[in-house]
């Protein structure tokens, strides 16, 4: 606060105007409290009803949770500390921790394509889809009517056959013929019936949940509803016992139990066939973990992957810094002229998205087509052997990130004072000594901790290998596992690649990351910490 | 000094997470498309990022290419029953984007995609089959019924096919070739006499394309899974490894870049069509999508099915069926079953989604009515209808990415016979540990 207590003369007695500076001020953080307390307070408002309507309990606690802290942090004059601590908290606890806790959570289920759902959910899909047509019966043009509520019912169906129009009534308990008179039938369809309420397309589908389950017993199977207005006769192959846990086969008998296949179960018969590709989520403990430190193709990766991982974000710090400082320094010397304009140009590699600059440096590493090979009458296949692809990995890298090294080289030079330069040069240090015994560990203890912090980055830099080489080369035999693959890529496609989502694995390797990059961080931290001493 | 490093500092941050997070492009949901109807619909949630479904009677989920020739076909639909209907484009990712959100409830009610999802959705219970008789059916290319159709359960209704064919410049190349061969004798002529700088482009990139190079696999013999007594593909039954696959790749060999240098590495999916469209090469195997970049370009092309190897089998790409879906938990179920199966299913709403999307029919009325006076689409309706439905089982998930990589091995000069045995092998491993 700016504002200082304005000392007061004691003898002047009670002031009719105190601190009118104050006043002043409280009254403009008076308001931006009231508004930022009624903004928090107003959304948490504004999204309760969606989270009603969709029965997410648990998000409308956290809402609220969050909205009656901050009321009580902020309204009051108690608490101090709690203002400065409580955003940086919330923030930390929904987008670390949280994300970090749902990660472990996933990586001990089976979590994945075909076993997103629960086993009840997925019997019950089984069974539903199981319904056949019965062969040659008619189709009918279907009219839902009630004597009840059209919410709740009775439903009866009207039903006319698309065969010979012959007209029926269907309830639960079956399948009537009706007079032409009894009824108002229009192209069809019938459009009255007295005693009877007819619901409209709407309320068809408003009370599907009810409708579709409607089954008009007949000899052959049963008549089900299908749309709005139209039924079919069909019969329902499969049944489930849950006394047995088995799906039974109606037409021939055959018995179908949950048979376990890797991390999860499917229905299966006997003689191993399986009634559905559908399996379920399940617990599966630390199997995982397992999987990832055991099998020795993932294991080798795995290892192999890491050391190229700590050399690719040495390598891209290493690199981008060194061409950075070298920049830095040269365009910080005085007798430098244009030094603006070269360093504008310089920023320019880091004023392109990154997205468009890798996609066109892949183009540029193309063999026959590409811009590097035909400049320089090379003909390396950049892409094709591992160390050519790193090579081009690093390069690019280095063009993407030394920008960066550079604004924060040149702003911690300037940051260092003259005369500690001058002193040295009076005691007879060369240009270069000053550099290294002065300038350099100045330097360091500025830009330590963001070498770190770009070190972290590029260990996780996704999008440099994603768009420019996508993990190749790769070994024919291990389609999983690329040369220029770094941890972050090689998660990513086993998560979300083309051999189908196995989130549930991939949530493990990712907490193996997390605890990686976590001790690689703190490791590396506590070591610039020993750069301070400089000081 | 402290409080300027800080700012940098914070800004470069700023920066950096901006460009990392980057990578999961959530597609915009443009939901603020006004239904045409009569009844007036509440105006779709815009400006989130992740798709989430609007607020309408149906809500249907489509990219941008089909939209606008779904929306009139919704509006009408709308009207004809009083409802409101949204069509809402989803710009990346629509089958990883419907199953997360379907199993939150959030889903759609019908959506359009390609058929060789169908696996994946059913293993995830995302769909519903439907009910549609075989004589509503009958207008449509059998191979495109077929396609939808899994575990003999039809699981959406074709409207389209997507195929790839074989263009050649018509400067370079007048004739039709009868024969994979002599399209490469004609191209790497033109190479030798500087005319173009590659015979034909097959993409492959360095990462390998194993849709693209089915053509080449089945014309040597080759195939991806066998089939069962009831029509499915069989994922016990592996192509890869076994006879005809072996002479495909030491095909692939002779042509490959220790060969006669016509398959490289370097021509990929950035770059096949260009190369093409700026008449730098002979021919080009591609898809109906290569169309509009190539008539703009302004070369003079023509299209043919991608013809076998002299004395070979005859070459079948895979046959690609896009169609209409119900969400196994969309709110409107009913709705979404007539759509589909209904207001869909007539000889002008499929007209109506040609004449929008441009994707050659698999309406057999529309496909003769349009391929009539528009010869490119009569070819790729040929050529979809001469080849295999690509394989919906979940199985194929682990052959594209091996085969491609294979593929990309042996082109660059790996030893074909070994290379292809030992994918095969990698891939039955991995269809066994799948489960």
């Amino acid at each position: 606060m700016a504002t200082t207590t304005p000392t007061r003369p004691a003898a002047q007695g009670p002031d009719p105007h105190p601190t009118p500076v104050r006043r002043a001020g409280t009254t403009t953080a008076l308001i931006a409290k009231v508004l930022g307390l009624g903004l928090v307070l107003g959304l948490a408002i504004a999204i309760s009803p969606t989270l009603i309507g969709q029965s997410r309990w648990g998000f409308l606690a956290i809402v609220w949770a969050i909205a009656v802290l901050a009321l009580a942090t902020y309204a009051g004059r108690r608490a101090l500390p709690a203002k400065y601590i409580l955003p940086g908290t919330l923030l930390l606890l929904l987008f670390v921790i949280y994300p970090v806790v749902m990660t472990a959570k996933a990586s001990t289920t089976n979590f994945g394509d075909g076993t997103r759902q629960s086993k009840e959910e997925t019997i019950a899909q089984i069974v539903a889809s199981s319904v056949v047509q019965s062969p040659d019966a008619p189709r009918y043009t279907m009219t839902v009517a009630t004597e009840g509520s059209v919410t709740e019912g009775p439903f009866t169906l009207f039903l006319v056959s698309q065969q010979d129009q012959s007209l029926y009534k269907g309830t639960v308990d079956g399948l009537e013929p009706i007079a032409a008179g009894d009824v108002t039938v229009t192209n069809n369809a019938v459009t009255a019936a007295p005693g009877y309420t007819i619901l409209t397309p709407q309320q068809v589908n408003a009370a599907n949940a009810t409708i579709k389950d409607l089954a008009v017993p007949t000899e052959t199977g049963a008549i089900r509803p299908l749309g709005i207005r139209q039924a079919f006769e069909g019969t329902t192959t499969l049944r489930y016992d849950e006394a047995t846990d088995t799906i039974t086969d109606t037409r021939d008998g055959t018995q179908y139990t949950p048979v376990t296949s890797g991390d999860r179960e499917f229905f299966t018969s006997a003689d191993g066939r399986r009634v559905s590709d559908q399996s379920w989520l399940a617990n599966v403990g630390l199997d995982n973990y397992q999987r990832a430190l055991t099998d020795s193709t993932i294991r080798q990766d795995f290892i192999r992957i890491f050391i190229w991982t700590v050399l690719f974000a040495t390598l891209s710090v290493g690199t981008t810094f060194l061409v950075g400082l070298l920049l830095a320094t040269t365009l910080n010397d005085s007798r430098m002229k244009g030094q603006r304009l070269y360093r504008s140009l310089l920023l320019l590699p880091y004023a392109m998205p990154g997205f468009i600059s890798l996609l066109v440096w892949s183009g540029f590493f193309n063999k026959d087509f590409g811009l590097i090979n035909s400049l320089t009458g090379l003909d390396i296949g950049w892409f094709t052997s591992t160390f050519w692809a790193r090579t081009a990995v690093v390069l690019t890298n280095l063009w993407m990130g030394f920008p960066y090294m550079f604004i924060v080289c040149t702003g911690a030079l300037q940051a260092i004072p003259s005369d500690l330069k001058e002193a040295a040069a009076i005691d007879g240090a060369s240009g270069f000594t000053q550099f290294r015994k002065i300038t350099f560990p100045l330097l360091l203890v500025t830009v330590a901790p963001l070498l770190v912090a770009s070190f972290a980055f590029n260990f996780n830099n996704f999008n440099a290998i994603a768009l420019l080489t996508e993990g190749a080369p790769f070994a024919p035999d291990n389609p999983e596992a690329g040369g220029t693959d770094i941890l972050i890529s090689y998660t990513i496609r086993l998560a979300f690649g083309a051999g189908g989502a196995q989130l549930g694995f991939a949530s493990a390797i990712s907490v193996l990351l997390f605890v990686l990059t976590g001790v690689i961080a703190a490791i590396q931290f506590r070591a610039t910490r020993t750069l301070e001493d400089v000081n | 000094m402290s409080p300027r490093v800080l700012v940098l500092v914070a800004g470069a941050a700023l920066l950096t997470t901006a460009c990392g997070g980057g990578d999961t492009t959530t597609p915009a949901a443009s939901g603020s498309s006004a239904p045409a109807s009569s009844a007036a619909a509440e105006p779709s949630p815009s400006g989130s990022a992740a798709p989430v479904r609007s607020n309408a009677d149906l809500v249907i989920w489509t990219d941008e290419l089909k939209a606008a020739a779904v929306k009139p076909i919704a509006a009408k639909f709308a009207t004809d029953n009083g409802i409101t209907v949204d069509v809402q484009v989803i710009s990346a990712d629509l089958q990883a984007n419907f199953v997360t959100a379907n199993a939150a409830g959030n889903g759609p009610d019908v959506f359009t995609g390609a058929h060789d999802w169908i696996g994946n959705l059913v293993q995830n219970g995302a769909i519903s089959p439907l009910q549609i008789t075989a004589d509503k059916l009958s207008g449509y290319a059998p191979i495109s019924v077929a396609a939808t159709t899994y575990q003999s359960k039809l699981y959406a209704l074709p409207f389209g096919f997507e195929a790839i064919a074989l263009y050649r410049n018509t400067a370079i190349a007048p004739d039709e070739p009868k024969t994979l061969d002599d399209a490469i004798k004609v191209g790497q002529a033109a190479v030798t006499a500087g005319k173009v700088e590659s015979a034909l482009n097959l993409q492959q990139g360095d990462n390998g394309d194993a849709y693209h190079m089915e053509p080449v696999l089945t014309s040597m013999g080759g195939y991806l899974f066998g089939k069962t007594s009831a029509g499915d593909y069989d994922p016990k039954d592996l192509g890869v490894g076994k006879e005809g696959s072996l002479a495909a790749a030491k095909k692939i060999a002779e042509l490959g870049e220790k060969g006669s240098k016509v398959l490289r590495r370097s021509i990929s999916g950035d770059n096949s069509i260009a190369l093409f469209a700026s008449g730098k090469a002979a021919f080009l195997v591609s898809g109906p999508w290569a169309l509009p970049d190539i008539q703009k370009a302004g070369v003079k092309y023509a299209i043919s099915p991608v013809p076998g190897f002299a004395g070979q089998k005859a070459a079948k790409p895979f046959s690609g069926v896009q169609g209409f879906y119900v969400a196994s938990k969309g709110k409107n179920q009913a709705f979404a079953q007539e759509f589909v199966a209904n207001a869909m299913n007539t000889e002008a709403s499929m007209q109506a989604m040609y004449d929008g999307a441009k994707i050659p029919p698999a309406m057999n009325a529309v496909a003769d009515k349009v391929g009539a006076d528009n010869p490119d689409v009569k070819v790729f309706v040929e050529a979809a209808k001469g080849g295999d439905p690509m394989p919906a089982i979940p199985a194929m998930q682990k052959v594209w990415e091996p085969l491609g990589k294979a593929y990309s091995a042996i082109i660059g000069g790996a030893d074909p016979a070994a290379t292809m045995t030992a994918t095969g092998k990698t891939i039955a491993a991995a269809i066994a540990a799948a489960g």
